[in-house]
């Protein structure tokens, strides 16, 4: 299945505003995200596990064992900085 | 027709404007509190020379819909209004304003407070400041993490994260 991945503020430097990236069945934004990490240079640094990041799934902020589903959207983003 | 509760953009606000719409017609308003947030020339004792802000497109808005539905459920509010602002802001600019009716103040103090302590770490808006030293992306704070928890409820944004 695919889901359309978004980046923000640091992350968005890094990467780029987003991409559509192809998942297993039963993956989670946390196995989404390792995934990511895995592919080493630019996306292990900014998405390893050493940076504090946070995630949305189809724009809710969700914790990162949140399951996903074809077609969902994933947002990562450091800790928001607002108001 | 009603204003929409919020409005992300670049273009600043007038409080007057914004507090005259928010309880014009409503007879049963008998307190106003708005809370407005400015651009300080300073930040952790170094200079800043103009702050700006991203934010998620469609997640914001959501977000803070969500986060006045819960004013609403808690407090005995009659009318709620958020104005933030994105892009560049130079120091002494107004950023956000958050502006509660209701019809006693104890009600509008306490949901004016609540709203700006869920908005400053649950609503997708990124701080990028930028000064003598360079430009630097703004740390979130583990004490606005405290003052949501205040209100009973786990912010989760500063701190680290815990995966299961």
């Amino acid at each position: 299945m695919k889901v359309a991945v978004r980046y923000f503020a640091s992350v968005r430097e890094a990467l780029g505003p987003g991409e559509e990236v192809g998942v297993d069945a039963g993956a989670s934004i946390a196995s989404l995200r390792d995934a990511l990490a895995a592919r080493g240079g630019r996306h292990a640094e900014a998405l390893g596990r050493e940076r504090v990041l946070r995630s949305a799934r189809n724009r809710v902020l969700c914790a990162e064992q949140t399951r996903l589903e074809d077609g969902d959207e994933v947002g990562f983003f450091p800790p928001v900085t607002g108001g | 027709m009603t204003a929409p509760r919020v409005s992300i953009r670049n273009e600043d606000f007038d409080l007057a404007a914004e507090v005259a719409a928010l309880r014009a017609g409503d007879g049963g308003v008998g307190a106003v509190c708005a809370f407005v947030g400015t651009v300080r020339d300073r930040n952790d004792g170094a200079g800043v020379a103009s702050l700006e802000l991203e934010h998620y497109p469609g997640m914001t808005e959501q977000s803070i819909e969500a986060m006045i539905d819960e004013a609403m459920r808690r407090f005995e509010i009659r009318a709620v209004r958020v104005v933030h602002r994105v892009g560049v802001l130079a120091p002494t600019a107004q950023i956000v304003l958050v502006a509660v009716t209701s019809s006693h103040r104890h009600e509008a103090f306490q949901a004016c407070e609540f709203l700006m302590d869920y908005l400053k770490t649950q609503a997708p808006f990124w701080k990028k400041e930028a000064g003598p030293a360079g430009v630097h992306w703004v740390d979130a704070r583990v004490a606005d993490d405290a003052a949501l928890a205040r209100w009973g409820i786990d912010a989760g944004n500063a701190a680290p994260s815990v995966v299961a």
